[in-house]
């Protein structure tokens, strides 16, 4: 835990550096241009420029730990925690959403593919996957849109449903760009957790599960998958960077109002504040999950428990 | 294999090819805009862009933008972090310990919001480009060249030279990186396609290099706005040349984890 505030601090201090050192300045990001340098300096005093850098982190810090993260630069100017408590859902929503999909295809794959291993479905899905792997996911949404939405015309291209407004509609809206993430952490989950099948199909235990009858599918579900699936919590982990990532090209891409919009808004607007508490808050889930996968492997291998004791 | 070699000579030798206008847009005004692909022999093989600019020559220039940044952040990111890495893994105590916190202070926060954050910032130019992509490669590269140093600064070839009376420097460059450096090498052959893939992304979203200079990244993102459903190949070529380019550095890595580092050879 002492680890993680080290983590976060830095990571608010560096945040903090690296966003005062943006180059233009922030009282004409707020007026526009051509007013009096008075008017500017004015600003500057009321964002609290004028102030030397420690004092500046200083007062963010303690409005941060506050729960107050600034106010928005740029016109609607709100508080930027409003705006990420508008934004966040909608991302998490689509990262959840893509990462049970990308295991709805995983699972099945991995067993189907290990089942059969050497064979001529292995072989394929191998080959698609490795294939899904060197692709971006931005051209993964697009190679998407062309076929479904331009050519079966399945999906159409709308407005946002918030998902407290209507859940089929927020449903259908959010499949495409929940594909979209899943697809390449569809890949990558596939390959791991088949590595780790066919090792454990050649256990004994498998091997006396099928002695006495047992059909090859209770044999996967109920015998292999558990002890198979270490490395894939361990790359569960670590896709979750992967996953912020193409969240944010996904929301880009499909014009989806989560925290990939609002912090790319940001930047290209040079509107700091709001970067600065985007970034904090991605860091604080991203390493918040983390340490919650390091927790689960608990739960699937009681060797590993008397370490977190 | 045969498609890295073309792409990469292909982008060395840009400047040196009868190629159509990649980035001048004012020249672009003569020329048809939205062209469609005339095929070997015509002015324009894989057509034009919006502003009049031949897609083959900015899908080639485009290679060179990208190539470029991804070897010199790979490079900066090896040499930086693998140093970092033996030193931190060799010394270790306090260095040690506060190079492990700031490596984890850095892979804390998501690649892709590092990216866009150091973008806000940074002026979007080859360099500045390269130098926040090389800060992703830097985290992971510490990690395995400490890892590594840690496990070969045991072996008794080490402690016989340092028997000898050999100082701590010449134990970490002669007797130490010599066998660290094999597989911070494969790592950094994955890592190109990583970056190529980041690379486009960033140009993706309007945060990479700009416009007009050409990078796969923004090239793609050209057809957005109904330009693709129009003219497909507008998104096509620099697709297929961004998708192609991955899969090779992809396999090349894989080959080379699998015969360099035996132990991280999984996937």
């Amino acid at each position: 835990m002492l680890e993680l505030a080290a983590v976060l601090f830095l990571v608010s201090i560096g945040v903090f550096l690296l966003l005062s050192l943006v180059p233009g300045d922030p009282a004409v990001a707020v007026l526009g241009e051509g007013r009096t340098p008075q008017e500017y300096a004015a600003m500057r005093h009321e964002l609290g420029l004028d102030q030397p850098l420690l004092a500046r982190y200083g007062d963010w810090l303690g409005g941060v730990l506050h729960g107050d993260l600034g106010t928005s630069l740029v016109p609607p100017q709100t508080g930027v925690l409003e705006r990420i408590g508008s934004a966040l859902p909608v991302s998490l929503e689509l990262a959840v959403l893509g990462l049970v999909l990308a295991l709805l295809i995983a699972l099945p794959l991995a067993m189907w593919s290990a089942y059969h291993q050497g064979g001529r479905a292995d072989r394929a899905i191998s080959a698609a996957t490795f294939g899904l792997l060197s692709m971006p996911s931005f051209l993964i949404g697009i190679v998407l849109i062309a076929l479904l939405v331009d050519g079966l015309g399945l999906f159409a291209r709308n407005e946002w449903v918030r998902i407290g407004d209507s859940i089929g509609g927020n449903l259908h809206h959010a499949f495409l760009p929940a594909l979209t993430i899943a697809l390449m952490e569809a890949a990558m989950f596939t390959r791991i957790l088949r590595g780790d099948l066919v090792t454990t199909l050649h256990e004994d235990f498998i091997l006396a599960a099928r002695a006495r009858g047992m059909s090859p599918l209770r044999i996967m579900l109920s015998d292999a998958l558990r002890p198979s699936s270490f490395s894939l919590v361990t790359v569960l982990g670590l896709s979750i960077g992967r996953l912020v990532g193409s969240t944010v090209i996904v929301e880009y891409l499909f014009a989806l109002p989560g925290m990939g919009k609002l912090v790319i808004d940001a930047a290209n607007q040079g509107n700091y504040p709001v970067v600065q508490g985007a970034v904090l808050v991605i860091a604080l889930v991203y390493v918040a999950s983390n340490a919650l996968i390091d927790r689960s492997y608990g739960l699937l291998d009681p060797r590993t428990r008397r370490a977190h004791a | 294999m045969t498609w890295l070699t073309l792409i990469l000579g292909a982008a060395l030798l840009a400047p040196l090819l009868p190629l159509g206008n990649h980035d001048d847009s004012v020249a672009g005004l003569t020329q048809p805009v939205f062209a469609a692909p005339g095929g070997l022999g015509a002015a324009h093989p894989l057509g034009t862009n919006n502003y009049g600019l031949d897609v083959l020559a900015r899908a080639v220039y485009g290679a060179r933008t990208s190539v470029v940044i991804a070897l010199l952040a790979v490079l900066i990111g090896t040499a930086v972090g693998g140093l970092v890495g033996l030193v931190s893994g060799f010394v270790r105590g306090t260095t040690d310990r506060v190079v492990g916190i700031l490596a984890n202070a850095l892979l804390a926060v998501p690649p892709l919001i590092l990216l866009i954050a150091l973008g806000t910032v940074l002026d979007p130019s080859v360099r500045s480009i390269a130098f926040a992509l090389s800060l992703l490669t830097i985290p992971s590269m510490v990690r395995l060249a400490r890892a590594n140093t840690i496990t070969v600064a045991q072996r008794e070839y080490v402690l016989a030279a340092r028997a000898l009376g050999a100082g701590r420097v010449r134990l970490m460059l002669r007797e130490v990186l010599p066998n660290v450096v094999l597989p911070v090498l494969s790592l950094s052959v994955v890592m190109i396609s990583v970056l190529v893939v980041a690379e486009a992304s960033l140009s993706f979203l309007g945060i990479g290099i700009e416009q007009p200079q050409p990078t796969w990244g923004n090239m793609i993102a050209e057809g957005q706005g109904g330009v693709m459903q129009e003219h497909p190949y507008i998104v096509v070529v620099p697709g297929i040349c961004l998708f192609l380019t991955v899969f090779s550095f992809n396999l090349l890595g894989e080959k080379a984890q699998k015969r360099w580092d035996p132990r991280s050879a999984k996937l």
